[in-house]
């Protein structure tokens, strides 16, 4: 009984050479902090080879990618390092993808500098599915390239070009093996970086049916490193971390940002269609705690089944309409007021869905209200568990990611207040913005739920700098 | 006072009786129909009633009143010319007298008399029936003193002026927190058994738990509409340190929507024969089998109605209940954990309507905190958890009458019992069987208290076979218990020639314990673990309850007087004897007196046809050595050690057991210097000897023997009650004032003599000083068991661990 968090992180193809998302000249200053980085790990890795064996298997512990995947890039880095990256650049398409419970996520970079000569090279195959990649919004029924995340003028492994983000409902996964079949994937390269549980779950049909090599990368390792790297390189000087000041109060509650410079240890949460809570110690330290199955695939799960609704954002759109008070029962319903023996708040939910129990109440209550009522039911919720286990791992920082959290303001000041709230101060819950189009960045100011980054990014940016070390290594 | 008039005194209590019936019948008429049982014998002893208290929830009322009971006990009393008060002459010690009694004149004289104590009942029923229920109340409330009713619950508000109205009475508000934590505190303080772990598919699936003598910490999650969890320190002290809104209401509300069923109990009922898998999203779903990296297996829930989002396929209603149950258990247990641990308590215990009894939701919470704390935390449940609202408002209620300084026992005999709320019952079904539920706990006069020499009371389990656990054993002796019934109701008509109606209780208890024997082959765990001791003292409570308070008075009488007038000369033989021989002739005459046990049947067979069969018989049916336990030499080398510094002997049956077989013994722990503690029963069973009976035989035999007479004079003798009431013994129930005379007098050897004391219970009684366990097994399904057949000795004796 335990959820899983959906895949998080996404990879774009094993040999693709390190991304940044910083202008040309400051390149070179990337790269040396990735490889400081790169010796950071591998230290944390040590540290947590040894570690392991004494950690009970129960304790979860992880270590991020498996052993084999990754003590060989450890060994063999430091002469591939000196090796020129554009040597070992990869041949086109550039992709990865991460197919989690609900959703695949698929990354695509289209490079926007191609030559001549290239294109001439271009195999037919390999056009084509470029053209249909970028000249689409949408691909079937259900896939749908996120046009305002797409990431453009992005330099990786020394080219230009722009970085597309498509999504299909991880349902769809046989149509896709089955196109993948038909359009000759396979002759394209023969490896393709994947993480989420599909990457497991699928890897037998992508080898046999498509000829895909997978290449596995651990999800939570992704994400943990993804989000020091995006906080790291910031954004002109804006940083990538935020929490709400005065939560409590509706009046003063306003967004203010904070820097990671020290953030170690920290709660992460991970809301995708399951819950995963992992205590961070440092970057290649630490463990998984616990998890809850109360997570965006029970909000959309449920709101589906109440209202009729097919989809996260159709669902939020209703919720941000309704009422909960009127689903939800609440301390004063049944008190009258403030429960003032055990100091509880009037407004406080009792009963989540408690009024439902009336056959009249059940009447009055609009889909509105239902999809509120539910979504403030799955946000409390992981907030109770995610204050449980800060309390419990005696830390102070809760940082709320995930693809539950995209586009979904309500739930994170919601998490902002109860936290705080609940814990008299005493946590403080922190949530990561990406900008994902530095050129419209001035046209937003504020809080703004367009501007509201999908922490997805944060994965998808962690992998593609997180392949270069792949590049290198082969 | 002569027999004659014992008679007429009995004869005027049942007219009165009757009497009483009647009026209770008249009124019964008004009653609504629909409610299945008579309600006098739901509302019992309503016209003593008096501090009410009343808790209603969303949709079940739990009344509790207190209430005396006029119930007629057996009283012997020693005729005047042997009255304490005029002592006979003291004769020289060195003759031994016999003391002429008339043939015809019983040693003592048995009156029946009427005794007041005080019962706790709880009666639980529908909020349907509330207002039916004040009607009778009211109609038979007899005393006007009280004057509030203690309140709570979430219903109190709503029936406030119903209840105002209907009994003109106050009603007086209670915290309902406070009530629970009261009520929890009381159950698991006088109940044994009171707790449990659930095993699903275990046979039974209830596993009840020993209760420490130290209660607290320990945290409590009640599962109401929402869920509160409380942090329970001491008797008044308890914290609130949590809750959850995803809770019982939610399961209901939620479960409303999705599945249009409106009932609480047919949605477990839906979510009992659902299939989560459905719906939920599993790991298997995503990762295509376990992820194994994360230690996380393939059916693990990954995402709760996951599956609704990403499929288009209708999903049944079954499926979704089940669905919603798993998701707000596993929650539940997951936040229980997540608390448990921040607070470092190991004991957790789940209450609230959500739990209720149902097993779908008990294994689901304990399947939740299985996996969450990796079996270090038991999921615990209580078998009166529905009556603690109730329980604690009515102490707070009766706080000026001290409950809290006696000790309580649950009254088997007028108690519901665990419900068997198997889903697989038809929730109407249910319903309707379980539409009156009662709790009556008895006062007892007496605060009980461990032996204090338990080598670890904590884990000290008074029964030696658990027969809800162990099927082949429970089948045997209920059947037994059955078989003997008809002996025991003949018994009990006996008892009472002079009482006309006698045949028809005798009747009314035999339906009544024969439905208990009958209700318990379904449900052994109905009063907590099934054991022989339980079922005897089942059949104590019922026979009380049809007012035979002591069947066996005037047998034992009988043999009492027989056996005095034979001891004498048992002595003079045992004098006669040398050491050695003396002590085997007087552990043999131990054991042949105890052959005398009305409770077996192939005993009291035998008696109730051959009145001459005595105690050189029983002799000739002992087992010769080696017995089937013996440890006779090692006991026999010890009494040529230094002599005990007090003995304390837990004795058993009247008559030839304790007069021809305890009496010679303790007479020759006393004349080696040795303190002796007689320790009996402070009510009726069987034929065992009570404290007021030994009292008067004691008399006797220190009329006739000096070293017993010295050794009451002197103080070395002391009788003392053992605050039981049953054939079996529970050392960590004893009597206060037996527990401080063991610790005071430095007691170093116990004795426990009979099967149901050193059986069916204490045999792996582990203490702190030397024991002797003896008994004659008088049961040959038993004797087989243990290795030998009827009539085989156990001689334990123990040296305590160094």
């Amino acid at each position: 009984m335990e959820p899983v968090s959906s895949g998080r992180s996404m990879v774009v193809n094993g040999y693709h050479g390190g991304g940044s998302l910083q202008e040309e000249p400051e390149e070179e200053e990337k790269q040396q902090h990735q490889q400081q980085h790169r010796g950071k790990k591998a230290a944390g890795q040590q540290c947590q080879q040894h570690r392991q064996p004494q950690e009970p298997e129960a304790e979860k512990c992880r270590t991020g990618c498996s052993e084999q995947e990754r003590a060989p890039s450890t060994s063999r880095r430091p002469q591939q390092r000196r090796e020129s990256v554009k040597k070992n650049r990869p041949p086109f398409p550039w992709f990865g993808m991460d197919i989690g419970g609900t959703l695949v996520k698929l990354v695509y970079f289209e490079p926007k500098d191609i030559t001549a000569e290239e294109e001439e090279e271009e195999v037919e195959n390999l056009r084509s599915i470029r053209k249909y990649l970028t000249s689409n919004v949408a691909y079937g029924s259900t896939g749908i390239r996120d046009v305002h995340l797409e990431l453009k003028d992005l330099t990786i492994c020394g080219r230009k070009g722009n970085l597309h983000f498509i999504r299909f409902p991880t349902q769809n996964m046989p149509a896709f093996i089955q196109m993948g079949k038909a359009k000759h994937f396979s002759s394209l390269h023969t490896t393709l970086c994947a993480t989420g549980g599909g990457a497991y779950k699928f890897e037998p049909d992508l080898r046999t049916i498509v000829n895909l090599q997978l290449r596995k990368l651990d999800e939570l390792d992704c994400l943990i490193h993804g989000i020091m790297y995006i906080d790291s390189i910031g954004f002109n000087g804006c940083a990538e971390c935020y929490y709400f000041e005065h939560p409590t109060d509706p009046e003063r509650c306003q967004k203010m940002t904070c820097a990671l410079d020290n953030p170690f240890p920290l709660l992460l949460v991970n809301i995708g269609s399951g819950v995963s809570i992992l205590a961070v110690y440092s970057k290649d330290n630490y463990k998984r705690v616990t998890g809850t199955s109360l997570g965006g695939g029970t909000f959309l799960g449920l709101c589906c089944l109440l209202t009729g609704c097919s989809t996260f954002e159709e669902a939020l759109e209703m919720a941000s309409r309704g009422e909960s008070t009127k689903v939800d029962k609440l301390v004063r319903d049944i008190y009258g007021g403030d429960y003032d023996r055990f100091g509880l708040p009037g407004w406080a939910v009792a009963s989540s869905f408690g009024n439902m129990m009336s056959k009249e109440k059940r009447e009055a209550a609009s889909k509105e209200d239902l999809a509120r009522a539910t979504l403030v039911t799955i946000t409390n919720n992981i907030g109770s568990i995610a204050r449980m286990c800060a309390l419990n791992e005696n830390i102070n920082r809760v940082v709320f990611v995930g693809n539950f959290l995209r586009i979904n303001t309500l739930s994170m000041k919601l998490l902002a207040y109860a936290l705080e709230y609940w814990s008299k101060g005493q946590l403080k819950g922190l949530f990561l913005e990406h900008e994902n189009d530095l050129q419209n960045r001035k046209n937003h100011n504020g809080w703004d739920l367009s501007k509201l980054l999908d922490t997805q990014n944060i994965g998808h940016v962690y992998t593609i700098n997180k392949t270069h070390q792949y590049s290198i290594k082969s | 006072m002569t027999r004659g008039a014992v008679g007429t005194a009995m004869a005027a209590d049942c007219t009165k009786a009757a009497g009483g019936v009647r009026t209770s019948r008249s009124a019964r008429d008004g009653l609504d129909k629909s409610i299945t049982l008579p309600p006098d014998e739901i509302f019992r002893n309503l016209e003593n009633a008096k501090s009410f208290a009343i808790d209603i929830g969303g949709s079940l009322t739990k009344l509790a009143y207190y209430s005396t009971v006029q119930h007629k006990v057996a009283k012997v009393r020693s005729f005047d010319h042997y009255g304490k008060d005029t002592p006979e002459p003291l004769l020289e010690t060195s003759r031994v007298d016999t003391i002429e009694v008339p043939d015809d004149e019983p040693l003592y004289e048995i009156s029946v008399q009427e005794e007041i104590t005080a019962r706790l009942h709880f009666v639980k029923f529908e909020n349907a029936y509330i207002e039916t229920c004040l009607d009778f109340i009211k109609a038979h409330l007899v005393n006007t003193e009280t004057k509030v009713i203690k309140a709570t619950g979430g219903g109190a508000h709503k029936f406030k002026n119903l209840i105002e109205k209907k009994l003109g009475l106050k009603v007086d508000k209670e915290d309902e927190m406070t009530c629970l934590i009261k009520g929890c505190n009381f159950v698991l303080r006088n109940i044994p058994h009171e707790a449990f772990v659930y095993v699903k598919h275990a046979d039974p699936e209830f596993r009840f738990q020993t209760t420490h003598p130290d209660i607290f910490p320990y945290l409590l999650v009640n599962i109401g509409s929402g869920v509160s969890i409380v942090r329970v320190e001491s008797e008044d002290q308890f914290e609130r340190i949590g809750g959850s809104s995803i809770g019982g209401g939610t399961f209901w509300g939620l479960g409303a929507l999705l599945t249009k069923t409106k009932r609480f109990d047919e949605l477990l009922q839906l979510a009992s024969k659902g299939q989560h898998t459905n719906v939920d999203m599993l790991v298997r779903d995503i990762y295509g089998g376990s992820y194994e990296s994360f230690g996380l297996t393939g059916d693990l829930i990954a995402s709760s109605f996951g599956k609704s989002a990403t499929t288009d396929k209708e999903f049944t209603k079954e499926d979704m209940a089940k669905s919603l149950l798993h998701m707000i258990s596993n929650d539940i247990g997951q936040l229980a954990c997540l608390y448990a641990k921040l607070h470092n308590l190991s004991r957790v215990y789940f209450g609230g309507f959500f739990i209720r009894g149902h097993p779908v939701t008990m294994h689901t919470i304990t399947y939740s905190i299985n996996y969450f704390t990796k079996g270090e935390v038991q999921a615990l449940f209580l078998r009166h958890e529905g009556y603690l609202g109730a329980i604690g408002t009515f102490l707070k209620g009766a706080e000026e009458d001290n409950p809290n300084q006696y000790s309580w026992g649950e009254n088997y005999a007028g108690s519901s019992g665990l419900m068997n709320s198997s889903p697989d019952v038809h929730p109407m079904q249910r319903t309707r069987s379980g539409t009156f539920d009662m709790l009556e706990m008895d006062r007892l006069e007496r605060q009980l208290v461990n032996l204090p020499l338990l080598q670890d009371a904590s884990s000290y389990i008074p029964d030696t076979v658990d027969l809800t656990e162990d099927a082949m054993a429970r089948e045997y002796w209920l059947s037994c218990f059955e078989d003997a019934l008809d002996g025991v109701v003949k018994r009990a008509v006996a008892s009472q020639p002079q009482l006309l109606d006698a045949t028809e209780r005798a009747e009314k208890f035999r339906q009544k314990y024969r439905h208990k024997l009958q209700t318990l082959r379904h449900q052994p765990f109905a009063y907590g673990s099934l054991t022989v001791r339980s079922l005897l003292d089942t059949r104590e409570h019922c026979l009380n309850e049809f007012n035979f308070p002591d069947p066996y008075s005037k047998v034992k009488q009988r043999e009492n007087d027989v056996a005095l007038k034979h001891f004498q000369k048992v002595v003079r033989a045992l004098e006669s004897l040398s050491m050695e021989e003396r002590q085997f002739a007087l552990v043999k005459g131990l054991l042949a007196g105890n052959v005398f046990d009305w409770g077996a049947k192939a005993v009291s067979d035998v008696l109730e046809t051959n009145s001459a069969f005595g105690f050189e018989e029983a002799k000739m049916r002992l087992q010769a050595r080696p017995w089937l336990v013996d440890a006779y030499n090692d006991w026999l080398e010890r009494l040529k050690g230094p002599p005990h510094k007090c003995a304390l002997f837990f004795v058993d049956n009247s008559g030839i057991d304790i007069i021809l077989g305890v009496f010679p013994f303790v007479r020759e722990l006393l004349s080696k210097g040795t303190e002796v503690i007689l320790a009996s029963n402070s009510g009726p069973a069987l034929n065992d000897v009570t404290c007021s009976e030994l009292a008067i035989v004691t008399e006797r035999i220190a009329a006739m023997d000096s070293v017993i007479r010295t050794a009451l004079q002197e103080d070395k003798l002391l009788l003392v009650q053992s605050g039981s009431s049953s054939p079996c013994l529970d050392l960590s129930r004893l009597d206060k004032g037996l527990a401080t005379v063991v610790w005071e007098r430095k007691t170093d050897l116990v004795i426990i003599e009979g099967m149901g004391r050193a059986i069916h219970t204490n045999y792996y009684a582990a203490l702190r000083c030397e024991s002797l366990k003896l008994a004659v097994i008088k049961n040959a399904w038993l004797a087989e068991r243990l290795g030998g057949r009827i009539f085989s000795v156990v001689f334990k004796y123990e040296m305590p661990p160094k």
